[in-house]
């Protein structure tokens, strides 16, 4: 009854130009939407009412700046690389919209009379496409800050290639847990093998354990959402734009609609790791358990489009969180965070994940596991809390200097108090001595 | 129709990036052009492995691909080296056994 | 001709003008783009060949990450916008070679497979290969992570500043 990859690849040209279409208007909405929804969540985060103006709880925000924005003037600076200044923009949002071409909306459902699955189409590789279009998205970035021919943008492009990079490392990590567990890459069908849980065994105890990978795969969860933030330059990763740092970084000198296209990729590539992040670890489709028990109509036509949604704009939430809340790191911090701390930590997991899953496999007694994962944890903390070497203590100012080899420089006086510049004493001369 | 074009397809592909290789001076065009003629055999691999009915030559394509992503590793490292000393990206100026 | 026999025309001179392009443009930046036209054109091959797996894993690999370090490292060496003067070299003789290279090269490969026919396809989905990897090519598979850590941490070494 649920969609699985052999009944991808037989609707009408016409369905599959409906599909087309759908996807396109709800990212565009959604777009839209979010926007709208970013503001007003941070704005109530800092206690004032946000965009109120436009339409219904100003909901039209977006839309009208969008407007504005296409009128506005198209700025070619005299340094660009014209055509690979034009071909940026147009590579971040052909990239954005097609990963999404995989994301499972739903279950079978009829459109006037054709049952097909609510999805535009799946392959057996289908996460593979989502991560290769990451990849591609890359280069709009990258070209964008080159061909701008201005500083700031090209310090933005370098950053932002090197942060995608890597956290994409971090990313295809994480996703490589879910493979091993659901035993495919098609969306599809990950969606199914997170539909009913199974039965499990440790230490004799026996169990029912729940179908989303969200609770079997927690650190890989985690991680994934880590990277995503990092992979969409969002705050507190959003080194790649940092204003006080790089004016606007890659898109400093893009105006009018290049800009908007640029907005949009971005805004699309949150929606898009969200609806991953949905399909992956939170069921997809799937209506969460207390609504399962209404009945099997909650997971059949139409209706797991709402579940779907309420998942994406719950994570998507979380992204305006994390921006309302965390200040943005440093850029050194960041990539030792990435390389240091969230590849190792997912290449553990995984090998962790594999040995469970093999001593699942070979049917291993009760002790014989314990002993292994015993080992394992014992190897891990070794390796954890061995002790490093000791920096050496830090001398007092007075030995550091005795200590100093025989024709050294001479030493400035350390105690230097630095004169007040003339301009400012002419100021202060001016001022108004203050009683 | 045959597997042939493929191959001569796969040929042509490499004599181009060999041409590069003899004609461009800077280092990261060179190595652009030895990934073009990694590419060119790894497309020869592939289709013999059409041709034999088995997936060998899928598999040392994939093993290609691995390496050549090694040897990009190392040889943009030993490029950025070479210019943070010379200034220069170009293989004619990296002439000397030390700098 | 068939549908197919198309695709492989079209997409095989798509991939030589690129191809040629990466060889003979003067842009240093655009000639990252023009390979990056001739790695994708290849891994439409590919998929052509029904090599799935293999065409995912060049998009995945070369594309994706690949030619973004090579342009990363064009960017980094300060390439200019516009024309570079690297093109100076005589053409004619290594056109020659190529020429003569290639010719010789692609009537070889002509003519001992001229009437080759294909057998059943294999397709290279990625369990199939995956299958092939961690069953015949183990042992390659190992000493190939053993390489790509080798070239981890040497290229950690030679980009350290104090060596």
């Amino acid at each position: 009854m649920n969609p699985t990859l052999a009944d991808f690849g037989h609707d009408n040209g016409w369905i599959v130009a409906l599909k087309v279409v759908g996807v396109f208007v709800f990212l565009v909405v959604m777009t839209l939407f979010t926007i709208w929804y970013e503001r007003k969540v941070v704005a109530r985060m800092q206690v004032r009412p946000g965009p109120n103006r436009h339409g219904p709880f100003g909901l039209l925000q977006s839309l009208a700046d969008g407007l504005k924005l296409a009128f506005k003037e198209d700025i070619m600076p005299l340094k660009a690389d014209r055509v690979v200044f034009f071909l940026a923009p147009v590579i971040s949002t052909v990239c954005a919209f097609t990963a999404f071409a995989i994301i499972p909306f739903g279950p079978f459902v009829s459109i006037f009379g054709q049952k097909t699955p609510l999805q535009l189409t799946d392959i057996p590789v289908a996460v593979l496409l989502v991560l290769a279009c990451s990849g591609l998205g890359i280069y709009g970035i990258v070209l964008s800050g080159w061909a701008s021919g201005s500083t700031y943008p090209l310090l933005g492009g370098l950053r932002s290639s090197a942060q995608m990079i890597s956290y994409e490392v971090a990313m295809g990590l994480s996703i490589v847990a879910v493979f091993m567990m659901a035993g495919t890459m098609s969306t599809s069908e990950i969606v199914n093998a997170q539909a009913k849980g199974g039965q499990g065994e440790l230490f004799g105890f026996e169990f029912t354990y729940p179908g989303w990978y969200v609770l079997l795969l927690l650190p890989s969860f985690v991680i994934y959402a880590i990277s995503a933030v990092g992979e969409t330059n969002r705050a507190p990763f959003d080194l790649p734009e940092a204003e006080s740092e790089l004016v606007g970084g890659f898109h400093t000198e893009y105006s009018s609609l290049k800009f908007a296209l640029f907005f949009l990729a971005e805004y699309i590539n949150m929606v898009t790791v969200s609806a991953l992040a949905t399909t992956l670890f939170l069921g997809g489709w799937r209506a969460p358990w207390p609504i399962t028990q209404l009945g099997p109509w909650v997971n059949q036509g139409w209706w797991p489009l709402l579940w779907f949604t309420i998942k994406l704009l719950i994570l998507l939430f979380v992204f305006v969180w994390l921006r309302g809340t965390l200040p943005r790191l440093r850029y050194d911090q960041f990539m030792r965070f990435g390389w240091k701390v969230l590849i190792p930590a997912s290449l553990i997991w995984i090998l962790a994940l594999a040995g469970f899953k093999t001593m699942n496999n070979e049917n291993l007694p009760g002790w014989q596991r314990g002993l292994w994962i015993g080992g394992f944890a014992v190897i891990l903390l070794a390796i954890l809390l061995w002790p490093r070497k000791r920096p050496a203590p830090k001398l007092p100012l007075e030995e550091e200097v005795a200590q100093r080899p025989e024709g050294s420089f001479p030493l400035p006086p350390i105690d230097l108090q630095v004169p007040v510049s003339p301009r400012a004493k002419r100021i202060t001369a001016d001022r108004e001595p203050v009683q | 129709m045959t597997p042939m074009w493929y191959i001569v397809l796969s040929a042509i592909l490499f004599s181009v990036g060999a041409v590069g290789v003899l004609i461009r001076r800077n280092a990261i065009v060179l190595f652009m052009c030895i990934e073009l003629m990694l590419n060119a055999a790894n497309l020869a691999l592939v289709t013999f492995s059409r041709i034999n009915g088995t997936l060998d030559g899928q598999i040392m394509a994939f093993f290609v691909m691995v390496v050549a992503a090694a040897e990009v590793v190392i040889g943009l490292a030993i490029i950025m080296l070479i210019f943070r000393t010379r200034r220069s990206a170009s293989v004619d100026d990296a002439n000397l056994l030390k700098y | 001709m068939t549908a197919i026999d198309v695709m492989l025309s079209a997409v095989g001179l798509v991939a030589v003008g690129s191809a040629l392009a990466v060889v003979s443009t003067q842009h240093l930046v655009r000639a990252g783009l023009w390979l990056v036209v001739t790695l994708g054109a290849v891994a439409v091959e590919f998929l052509l060949l029904r090599a799935e797996f293999v065409a995912w894993v060049q998009v995945l690999i070369y594309v994706g990450a690949v030619v973004v370090l090579l342009l990363f490292a064009v960017m980094l060496t300060r390439a200019p916008i516009g024309r570079s003067t690297d093109l100076d070299r005589p053409i004619g003789p290594a056109l020659l070679i190529g020429a003569g290279s290639g010719l010789g090269l692609a009537g070889l490969f002509a003519w001992v497979f001229r009437d080759m026919r294909v057998n059943p396809p294999p397709t290279g989905s990625a369990q199939r290969v995956g299958e092939a990897i961690f069953g015949d090519w183990v042992l390659p598979f190992e000493v190939l992570s053993v390489l790509l850590l080798a070239a981890l941490v040497g290229a950690i070494v030679l980009s350290k500043k104090d060596t």
